[in-house]
């Protein structure tokens, strides 16, 4: 796997993560970070917070990506390396999947994988954490797909924060409405097979079709 | 052949006199509809029997609605147009599109707004299919806010024809949106297969404005094509020409 430049980039940015542990963890610390901020503008009631929380715990998932988005192709396309991916023979398209799947990593699968801490910090019945925690794995991918394509399109703006969460958000509101009923749902003891299936459908459908806007994209932000 | 008309338009001086003859007939069409259709609209349809004259709203809400989600698919196509073909025209209609585009979905979640005050005892309600406009609203802006951001317009356009492209799947999604959730909206009253469940008394006058609203639609979006060409063709002697000749 590690031969094709799809592996490359996936071991090349997982690596470049590993060496700088704090910024893995910044994604993290941003959802914990928000998540105690709901108990203090909603008040500790148990009942309220339990009520709102898959709702609160999506919205954090989708603003933890949208920022952690905005410099996934900054350095590289800073020290030129871009421009050599570009130039070389291998696949844009499979090199842009591997920035995918780097970014759900490093993103969306520790959220995922932490998703019950937060949900027990803001009183989810345990009926939902399940469905937090897989709804999470398979709409941050989503999120992660979607993150690369703003990315690539503001790579070459200097000031491109509030301008991705436009591009983004309204992009992202089906993941998050499926994703915040995932979870609604299962705390109700609906089966939700059904909306975790769209979701994976959605998932699949990012996979395969945004490596080609964000090869594209990247074209074009270097003007090449 | 029957392919030259294609290559014409790659012609600017060529796309602007043909988009000035074309307005000379579309214009005072689509605005002698319009008005046709809003006393036809207003004063010759029977008054709903639950509604009553509150409904009439809908000659201007549906008309815009739909107008403004085929307007997406009309910048989004232009934008893949110009993106394989390079077309400079094509290009032009895209960034054209997406203001106008805006403008109309803005319409319709206005008058949406104020046909839900009378109806609905509300004027916003977060209903599916409402929500689905103000995501298109934010599509648009989205396409318009990335234009700006860019100083070389070259490559503003193209980013925005992959924005547009990458867009487009939401649409489905907006229609999709009324079978998924149920909620206050009453469900889709004009049905391409089986009956439709409103009178045609009612039915005839929205289908005149569901096509006057997408005439005006053309006229605008070629006097926005017309004026970005004078503009972004200004040193050339044409142009220079034609803004001498109005003045």
């Amino acid at each position: 796997m590690s031969h094709s430049v799809f592996g490359k980039i996936l071991v090349r940015q997982l690596l470049l993560a590993y060496r700088r542990p704090a910024a893995v963890l910044n994604p993290l610390f941003f959802f914990g970070v928000v998540v105690l901020l709901m108990p203090l503008g909603l008040g500790p009631k148990q009942t309220v917070l339990a009520e709102f929380a898959p709702g609160l715990l999506w919205i954090t998932a989708l603003l933890a990506a949208l920022l952690s988005a905005e410099m996934l192709f900054r350095s590289d396309y800073d020290d030129g390396g871009l421009e050599q991916l570009v130039v070389s023979d291998d696949s844009l398209y499979l090199a842009s999947l591997g920035y995918i799947v780097a970014h759900w990593c490093l993103t969306g699968l520790p959220l995922a994988l932490f998703s019950p801490v937060f949900g027990q910090l803001l009183a989810l019945p345990a009926e939902g954490y399940l469905a937090l925690a897989t709804s999470l794995a398979l709409g941050t991918f989503v999120l992660s797909a979607f993150g690369c394509v703003g990315a690539s399109l503001t790579v070459a703006l200097r000031r491109g924060g509030m301008l991705l969460s436009l591009l983004l958000l309204p992009l992202e509101v089906p993941v998050l409405i499926l994703g915040a009923g995932v979870v609604e749902r299962a705390i109700n003891g609906m089966p939700i097979d059904s909306l975790l299936s769209i979701l994976a459908g959605l998932a699949l459908l990012a996979a395969a079709l945004t490596p080609v806007a964000i090869g594209t994209s990247i074209k074009i932000s270097l003007e090449v | 052949m029957a392919w030259t008309w294609f290559h014409r338009l790659g012609s600017s001086p060529w796309v602007y006199r043909f988009s000035g003859t074309l307005l000379r007939f579309l214009l005072p069409l689509a605005i002698a509809m319009i008005v046709l259709g809003c006393i036809w609209g207003i004063a010759f349809t029977p008054p709903d029997f639950r509604q009553g004259n509150s409904y009439r709203i809908i000659y201007i809400h549906v008309p815009v609605s739909v107008v403004s989600l085929a307007g997406y698919y009309v910048m989004a196509v232009a934008g893949a147009v110009s993106l394989i073909w390079r077309l400079k025209v094509a290009d032009m209609a895209m960034r054209v599109a997406a203001p106008i585009g805006a403008v109309l979905t803005f319409l319709a979640l206005l008058t949406g707004a104020v046909w839900g005050k009378p109806t609905w005892g509300t004027f916003w309600v977060w209903d599916a299919r409402i929500t689905s406009m103000v995501v298109l609203l934010f599509l648009y802006l989205g396409v318009f806010a990335l234009y700006e951001a860019f100083d070389n317009k070259t490559l503003a356009s193209k980013a925005c024809a992959i924005l547009s492209l990458v867009g487009t799947v939401n649409i489905p999604i907006i229609y999709k949106s009324v079978d998924w959730w149920y909620s206050l909206h009453q469900p889709a009253s004009i049905k391409f297969t089986g009956e439709s469940t409103i009178d045609p008394s009612m039915l005839y006058p929205l289908l005149w404005m569901i096509v006057a609203v997408y005439l005006l639609y053309a006229c605008l979006l070629l006097l926005g094509l017309r004026v970005t060409l004078l503009e972004s063709e200004a040193k050339t002697a044409w142009a220079r020409k034609v803004v001498m000749e109005v003045k």
